[in-house]
């Protein structure tokens, strides 16, 4: 059997020492759209991550077709949440899409007429050629969120990690997302969503993810995304694992 | 008492009236710091030790004196235009908060520089006394007050620390509010714009009042270094003033002693040792030093394989095997290395465990102890299949990691959330 | 001009567009004042080599370099292991350096007995004029490399600029190239030291902020930092060497020949401002006279437009007769004040929507035509609020009345489509009813 797109042993993560994350194991199917779901705090701006290599692990590993991510970086996309940016910088819409390119251009090449017309074509899918020239700072935010989209299409990967795309976006832009990653999945591409909306989430996703600082449950949303299961994400922390975090992030035994 | 001071060694006048003076200095200087290290305005601090010279001379060329009170006005117009501008800059002109303070304190201070190379060049631009201090030399100007002769400083600075002393009494808790919540301070009635004004003119009028004797750089020292030293020591505003003004005195009596020494200049002295106690708070904070940082986790780090020896011992006594663990093979099995052999010793010395022969044993205490670390393995092992779904050959490891901190009242919650509190997801018994 | 002159010329001209480039990327990611940092923090690397190596230009400039990029790398260690903020960090680093520096300094003016006062003061100020041709040789070594490395890195640095995180996603040694920049920028401090002196932080900083006034592209910025840089160091150097004066005939800072004392320094980061706060006023679209032009445009275009709707909502019980309205009746309408009335009237003469007639002011046949347009624009928006957005009917008015005026056609007919055919109903001009009754100006806010 083929090596899965996403795959994540035993995993834990820390932040100053505390875990946030608890041994979370779990096995994404290919080609499925994926919805991270949890409250507010329960990791999974850092699930995503964590599995880029962006904050690092206190135990376990993440693999992607059975290797690391240092290998396969080619086939990741990552789309981060807006406000991680300054959105004044002196760019055009055009320029943030082209930076989708880069990592394949490797040291010093300069994106050359390739990269610009698949850059075009990105902001294309995401209806917003028109704007390729306009600096960021006056686009509106769902327009911001499209050309982070483009960009990341732009990487031209097979797994794509979008943190929180829905949020702030208005009706039109929302559905052009959802369009969006329909037509990723027809191309058999995996798609891993943070989403905040419980009222969307059958709608949008074939598979979920909950999480609250430990993973609640993950399968196809038919089966997975029950009462039960939202009851166990939703309905307040954990307090033992709170505890245990803190007594960790101490370093002392606790009470 | 009088004829007692003068009738002393004048060199002893001097060293008296330069610590008196620095350490004044010093604490005017760093009790203010205090809000602008918290406040993140450092910067600006720095930004307003530069921006009042071009207020200095605009002062001198309209009045025509270089007293006191006038420098003070100048020193307050080009304090409140400084932070002004900033802020404009910042909000009407989008220019980010760093590169506003940048252009606006370089711009003012080469407008000063000119400035007084075209109006006051006949005025003697000591170099060193706007940058290095004269506070060798303090005594050397001085005035006469009821009678006695008291260094020109003396006059200057001393009612800005007496006034410093009485806003920070006065405002005390509006100054605290609207450091931590200035939103919050603004909507309650205190204007946190107000105090963000009153502070900076405060530091405007305590640079000028240092400048002579320490130059207008090393202002900046003692306006952070206590300050930030502070910061690192204690989590309560009015312990961290208080220690903020004794570094400050300890800084200009060391700073001065440490100067006569090695013959240098003295304020640049005052502010290394200031620098210096920054070092040491750094490294030597007993919460948020960086060597008990390092202190702490190697403790922890041996307790944790002193606890994994233990728990190894036991499980051997569980399975019942005539096997058992020499010294070195118990060191091994745990990761080698000098922590665990220290951590063996300390086990061996506390009495946890003994030697049978060239074999380890547990004692009575040890196994207790042992009991109760095998205890929280095994019910957090419970819990993770149980309640995290993990499965049971995948707990071992993460159970390894935790056990170390769960304290008896954790793991009899542990055990009251999980359906058997008295075997493990392996079978294995759980000790009581 | 003299051969010297022309070396210093060069010299600070180069040094001025370098420090414009590199200093740009400092101030996009918000590092600005990390320059003041290296610019102080060089004295005691200065004192410890000339201590160690004696009058050394190449030791001064390694000891410099040394003590800079020990201070950049005690502020990155401090901020990242303790609880001291990176503002907090920075200032302690920056005095205590600097105070070290002042002891050091101590130390050697007793050795050479007060001959390096005056090097205290050109370290402070700067001295252009001692600028020889081997100086100008490392810095034009230093900007060819510099130069170089934005060109070759261009992508890497404006990616690491823009989003640190997605670039260490990808894969880009985030950490490495933080330090080339850092390293470029402490190099390019410690060369304009002799210079420019202490100030040396404005000339990284603040060509690059006026370059931000006039493009929203990177490339084009990089360029004008340049430019702007290069140019205050030109003038800085000219007025300095007080040859300004003479070709332009006059002295505009009416100095006399004291100017041949002015330090190069302090000139030019005040050029350097002069062309800051010109493009601060002055800059097309992000400078503050072109933006207050256009919030002032947008608000007369918002009064004229009341006018006409105001004036078709009077008329609109007679139509299709053009009625005559009285000033006073407009005034009841509207918070204007007689005058402003007057003016919008005038104006509206002006583009032939309005004329005077009968002691009052009618619409004229187009001005009918423009004003039922904005009128229908006006109500369809109320509507769309209404049915749409489930706002009150008589909390409409205000509301309509700040959007109406941005409406593209577009949006107008969005609006047509979407609303039921029954309330856009057909009335003589297409206008539809009114949803509301038009009440004088209790709340209105003044056009």
């Amino acid at each position: 059997m083929p090596p899965p797109p996403v795959e994540i042993h035993d995993m834990t993560v820390a932040y100053h020492r505390k875990p946030v994350l608890w041994d979370i194991d779990l096995t994404v199917p290919e080609g499925k759209l994926v919805g991270i779901i949890g409250p507010n705090g329960a990791g999974k701006s850092t699930l995503i991550k964590a599995a880029l290599g962006l904050v690092p692990l206190v135990s376990g590993k993440v693999e992607y077709y059975g290797k690391p991510y240092a290998r396969q970086r080619h086939l990741v996309g990552y789309v981060p949440q807006r406000e991680s940016v300054d959105w004044d910088f002196p760019v055009s819409a055009l320029d943030v899409v082209l930076m989708g390119t880069y990592g394949r251009l490797g040291w010093v090449r300069r994106p050359g007429r390739r990269e610009r017309d698949e850059a075009a074509r990105c902001l294309a899918q995401v209806g917003m050629e028109e704007f390729r020239n306009r600096q960021i700072r006056q686009l509106s935010g769902g327009q911001q969120q499209r050309v982070f989209l483009a960009r990341a299409l732009a990487q031209d990967a097979l797994i794509y990690f979008m943190d929180e795309p829905f949020v702030g976006v208005d009706a039109a832009t929302e559905q052009a997302i959802v369009r969006l990653l329909q037509s990723l999945r027809e191309r058999d591409k995996t798609v891993l969503v943070v989403h905040h909306d419980l009222q969307t989430v059958s709608e949008y996703f074939d598979h979920v993810i909950l999480l609250n600082m430990r993973l609640v449950a993950a399968g196809p949303t038919d089966s997975t995304f029950t009462n039960e299961n939202l009851q166990k994400s939703y309905g307040g922390r954990l307090t033992i694992l709170d505890e245990a975090a803190e007594a960790v992030r101490l370093g002392e035994r606790s009470r | 008492m009088i004829e007692w001071f003068t009738s002393l060694d004048p060199n002893t006048q001097t060293a008296f009236w330069i610590i008196l003076i620095g350490a004044m200095t010093n604490t005017a200087c760093a009790l203010l710091g205090c809000y602008l290290v918290l406040r993140r305005m450092s910067m600006l601090g720095d930004a307003l030790s530069h921006a009042v010279l071009p207020g200095l001379v605009v002062a001198f060329v309209i009045t025509g004196s270089l007293g006191i009170y006038t420098m003070f006005a100048g020193a307050l117009a080009a304090g409140i235009l400084t932070a002004v501008l900033v802020h404009w800059l910042h909000r009407g002109g989008g220019v980010p908060e760093d590169a506003s303070m940048g252009v606006v304190f370089t711009a003012l201070f080469a407008l000063g520089v000119v400035l007084i190379k075209r109006y006051a060049s006949a005025v003697d631009l000591d170099v060193d006394c706007v940058f290095s201090g004269v506070l060798d030399m303090v005594d050397l100007n001085t005035v006469r007050i009821g009678g006695f002769d008291v260094p020109r400083a003396l006059v200057s600075i001393g009612p800005v620390l007496v006034l410093n002393l009485l806003v920070i009494l006065l405002f005390w808790k509006e100054l605290l509010f609207s450091s931590f919540d200035p939103g919050l301070a603004t909507s309650m009635g205190f204007s946190a714009g107000f105090f963000h004004y009153l502070l900076m003119v405060m530091v405007a009028m305590t640079t000028v009042a240092s400048f002579e004797q320490v130059g207008s750089i090393l202002v900046v020292a003692m306006l952070i270094a206590p300050g930030a030293t502070a910061h690192l020591l204690t989590d309560k505003l009015g312990r961290m003033m208080g220690i903020a003004a004794g570094l400050a005195v300890s800084s200009a009596v060391l700073g001065h002693f440490a100067a006569v020494h090695f013959d240098v200049n003295t304020a640049g002295m005052m502010a290394v040792v200031a620098g210096l106690f920054y070092v040491a708070a750094v490294l030597l904070a007993p919460r948020y030093g960086v060597l008990s940082a390092l202190v702490r986790n190697l403790q922890m780090s041996a307790r944790v394989v002193r606890e994994d020896i233990l728990g190894m011992l036991y499980r051997l006594e569980e399975l019942g095997v005539e096997r058992r663990l020499g010294r070195g093979e118990a060191i091994e099995a745990v990761g080698g290395g000098p922590l665990a052999r220290l951590a063996l010793r300390g086990l061996l010395r506390r009495g946890d465990v003994r030697r049978e022969g060239h074999l380890l044993g547990l004692t009575d205490r040890g196994r207790e102890q042992a009991g109760g670390l095998v205890r929280a393995h095994r019910l957090w092992e419970a819990y993770l299949v149980e309640h995290l779904g993990l499965p049971p050959d995948h707990v071992h490891e993460p159970a390894m990691r935790t056990e170390h901190y769960l304290g008896a009242g954790l793991q009899e919650r542990v055990a009251a959330e999980v359906a058997d509190a008295e075997t493990d997801p392996h079978g294995r018994e759980i000790p009581q | 001009m003299t051969y010297p002159t022309l070396i210093v010329l060069v010299g600070t001209t180069l040094l001025g567009s370098t420090a414009g480039v590199l200093g740009s990327f400092a101030v996009l990611r918000r590092r600005a004042l990390v320059g003041d940092l290296l610019s102080h923090a060089a004295l005691p690397g200065l004192c410890l080599a000339f201590l160690v190596l004696g009058r050394s230009f190449s030791g001064m400039v390694a000891g410099a370099l040394l003590t800079g990029l020990v201070a950049i790398g005690l502020m990155t260690l401090v901020c990242r292991f303790t609880r001291t903020k990176e503002d907090a960090a920075l200032g302690i680093v920056l005095s205590t350096f600097f105070a070290a520096g002042v002891v050091l300094l101590s130390v050697i003016q007793k050795q050479t007995g007060g001959g390096s006062r005056a090097g205290l003061e050109s370290y402070i100020f700067g001295q252009a004029a001692g600028m020889n041709l081997r100086d100008v040789w490392m810095i034009a070594g230093l900007s060819l490399a510099s130069l170089v490395m934005v060109l070759l890195l261009y992508k890497e640095l404006k990616l690491l600029s823009f989003d640190p995180g997605f670039a260490r996603a990808q894969g880009w040694p985030t950490f490495l190239l933080d330090m080339a920049i850092m390293g470029t920028l402490c190099v390019v401090t410690v060369v304009g030291l002799p210079a420019v002196g202490i100030l040396m932080v404005a000339v990284l900083i603040v060509p690059a902020a006026t370059a931000r006034f006039w493009t929203e592209r990177l490339s084009l910025m990089l360029v004008l930092a340049a430019a702007a840089g290069g140019l205050a160091g030109a003038v800085g150097t000219l007025l300095s060497a007080g040859l300004l004066q003479e070709w332009v005939g006059f002295d505009p800072l009416a100095f006399g020949d004291r100017t041949k004392n002015l330090p190069t320094g302090p000139l030019i980061v005040l050029c350097a401002t002069a062309v800051f706060l010109a493009s601060l006023l002055f800059a097309p679209r992000r400078g503050i006279v072109a933006r207050a032009a256009a919030e002032l445009r947008l608000r007369a275009k918002t009064a004229r437009e009341h006018l006409l709707r105001t004036l078709f909502e009077l008329s609109e019980p007679h139509l299709p007769e053009r009625p005559v309205v009285t000033v006073e009746q407009l005034l009841a309408q509207r918070a204007w004040s007689r005058a402003w009335a007057r003016w919008l009237v005038w104006w509206g003469q002006r583009r032939g929507s309005v004329e005077r007639a009968g002691g009052g002011v009618r619409l004229t046949e187009v001005g009918l035509g423009r004003a039922a347009k904005l009128v229908r624009a006006h109500r369809l928006w109320e509507l769309y609020l209404i049915r749409g957005a489930n706002i009150a009917p008589d909390h409409v008015d205000r509301d309509a009345d700040a959007i109406e005026h941005l409406l593209t056609p577009e949006l107008v007919a969005e609006l047509e489509a979407q609303l039921e055919p029954a309330a856009v109903a057909e009335l003589p001009g297409g206008v539809p009813e009114s949803p509301h009754v038009i009440s004088p100006h209790d709340e209105e806010r003044p056009a």
